[in-house]
């Protein structure tokens, strides 16, 4: 009995011991980030790998947790981009209806969530590549639906112009605000999914996807249960949708086209879905070839254009090595340094 | 140690139950032509205690299914304490004190066995939605403890499920047929694959389950079924053949002929 009780308080230490010294080092470099680098690393590099990685983090939670891989997350992030150009201010002003920020944020986030749920009720009566399928599906026919629709989405140009609001008298899309913003946003959405993760819910989740037909069989409500986890994802997709349109101050269909529905699933895998920091990862490596990938190329005689084949063969080889992504390479490499660690020292041998 | 002391729910459930915990009627369930069961009419009375017999593909398992929800019968009614059940999903029969364990264990994997377990008590209780993780002293975190206690797997109540043996894993079921307040339990050949040690165990543990839990095991081992039963119903090609006490069972001719007789027992 008392081997159990020292059990207990080992395994619920207070929150601040449990952050280990990697994290510490990751926070202090990415709050100090904006001393030592320039406003396009910034805004564009870092902006744009925390939005792309609360995307891909909406995915890896279905996927990862619920076993559900989902490609409408991108389509749900535009819908939170669009209700925000359509309920707040843009260059279109006949559409737009100019409300104010507290009001079109928590309407922008409600519908992206009511649209991924919607798709997620669909969705969860199929399993594995039917999944992939009908999200697939649904997300192409929103790209031709906003290119198509003029009344509500402006159709082919869609909206520009959209802005963050001056709130606190900062202008938000100047690079060192847009980044703390961008920053902040990512961490909550990425300490919510850590903690549901191990809440009733979360642990629900993963008994779904490790076991459909048992969690029925102790009382769940299986279909319910997926479909409330689409809604927990499409939250998150929305904030970063909202960042996204933000930061290039305008949205059009091409922003949730099927090749950007593509790019999250890639970042995702090439991250890893294990763990919710693997999407992040994933969109670090996605951003700095998609940045710089041109600038090589050309050195080589390429045409800058061709970055997409960079792209294409870093996941072929990532898949290849290491079908859990990213992560998976670090698991394996953390273990291998364990068993080469000698037993009795604890040194490497 | 009690195994399920969580009577306050048990009294509330039992307030509308007749005598019957399990009541078939002409159920029958068919896959395409060919029928899995037919025409199954069984009563089972609350707190008592059934071992199913019967050759393989006599429709013991497809029962069972049909009793949780895993499949609706094609006809036939089903009542679970005086309720009818027939039409509810699984999940409804669960939260009505029904519990199965299944033949080849069906477990999360990827977690570990006190989350298994903790799972298992909350899927019978409120906040299966809960965004908020359980405090240390929750009520359903120590349940699940006991229940781990109870199925000897301590020791490994952090070791994912992958890792563990068949035997343990064939407790953990069990363990998670436990949680919350049971009222009948349909027991899946439980026996199967372990040691005679872990058998004697098994017997241990459902001979200790509290007097109200009523259960029906499917069980090949004689030894084991005969002594965990007080009443047996033999089935054969989908049908009830006979039904009686062990000793009627084990002295039939045809029961001989039909199933002991050809080295099973």
């Amino acid at each position: 009995m008392a081997l159990v009780e020292q059990g207990k308080t080992v395994a619920q230490p207070w929150w601040f011991e449990r952050i280990t010294a990697p994290w510490w080092v990751l926070a202090a470099v990415l709050l100090t980030m904006p001393v030592w680098v320039n406003d396009f690393i910034l805004f564009q590099v870092m902006g744009w790998t925390f939005i792309l990685g609360m995307i891909a983090l909406s995915m890896m939670f279905l996927a990862g947790y619920g076993g559900m891989v989902s490609l409408i997350q991108m389509s749900v992030a535009a819908m939170g981009g669009y209700m925000v150009a359509i309920f707040g201010t843009s260059g279109m002003g006949e559409i737009s209806m100019g409300l104010s920020w507290w009001l079109y944020i928590p309407i922008a986030i409600v519908i992206a969530a009511i649209f991924g749920t919607i798709v997620g009720a669909l969705a969860v009566r199929t399993e594995g590549i039917y999944t992939i399928m009908i999200t697939l599906a649904i997300a192409a026919a929103f790209f031709y639906f906003t290119r198509q629709n003029y009344t509500i989405f402006n159709g082919y140009s869609g909206f520009n112009l959209v802005v963050p609001p001056m709130l606190f008298g900062v202008d938000w899309r100047q690079p060192m605000p847009f980044y703390y913003l961008s920053l902040g946003c990512a961490v909550l959405c990425y300490l919510a999914v850590v903690y549901v993760a191990r809440a009733p819910f979360g642990l629900a989740l993963q008994g779904v996807r490790d076991n459909p037909r048992r969690m029925a069989a102790l009382g769940f409500n299986v279909t319910a249960h997926r479909v409330a986890a689409y809604t927990f994802a499409s939250v998150i997709a929305a904030i970063g949708g909202i960042l996204l349109v933000w930061q290039n101050a305008q949205i059009a269909p091409g922003t949730a086209g099927i090749p950007a529905v593509i790019d999250i699933l890639v970042i995702a895998v090439v991250g890893g879905i294990s763990r919710p920091i693997g999407p992040f990862i994933g969109a670090l490596i996605y951003v700095l070839l998609r940045t710089f990938s041109p600038d090589v190329l050309m050195a080589f005689g390429l045409s800058g254009e061709r970055f997409k084949l960079l792209i294409g063969l870093g996941f072929l080889t990532v898949v290849f090595f290491s079908p859990d992504g990213v992560l998976g390479l670090w698991d394996r490499w953390q273990a291998r340094r364990a068993r080469s660690r000698d037993p009795l020292t604890g040194g490497e041998t | 140690m009690t195994l399920v002391e969580d009577t306050r729910a048990a009294d509330r459930l039992g307030s509308v139950s007749s005598g019957n915990a399990l009541e078939l009627r002409g159920v029958t369930k068919m896959f395409g032509a060919l029928s899995a069961i037919s025409d199954v009419t069984l009563t089972v009375q609350s707190g008592e205690r059934r071992a199913v017999l019967g050759s393989n593909g006599a429709g013991k398992t497809t029962l069972f299914n049909c009793v949780t929800g895993d499949f609706l019968p094609t006809s036939g009614t089903i009542r679970l304490f005086g309720e009818d059940v027939t039409r509810f999903p699984a999940y409804e029969r669960i939260r009505r004190g029904l519990r199965r364990t299944y033949q080849i264990s069906l477990l999360f994997n990827g977690l570990t066995v006190a989350d298994n377990v903790y799972l298992a008590c909350r899927g019978v209780s409120r906040g299966r939605f809960s965004f908020l993780r359980p405090r240390e002293d929750d009520a359903l975190l120590t349940r699940a403890d006991e229940l781990v206690e109870a199925v000897h797997l301590t020791e490994w109540r952090d070791t994912a499920v992958a890792n563990l043996s068949y035997g343990q894993q064939r407790q953990l079921e069990i363990a998670l047929a436990l949680a919350g307040a049971p009222r009948f339990i349909l027991f899946d050949e439980p026996a199967a694959g372990l040691s005679p040690a872990e058998r004697a165990e098994l017997v241990a543990i459902l001979r200790g389950l509290p007097g109200h839990i009523g259960y029906i095991i499917i069980e090949h081992d004689m030894d084991v079924a005969l002594r965990v039963a007080e009443s047996v119903t033999m089935m054969h090609n989908g049908r009830i053949f006979k039904e009686g006490t062990p000793e009627e069972i084990e002295n039939d001719q045809e029961v001989q002929e039909l199933y002991l007789g050809d080295g099973h027992g």
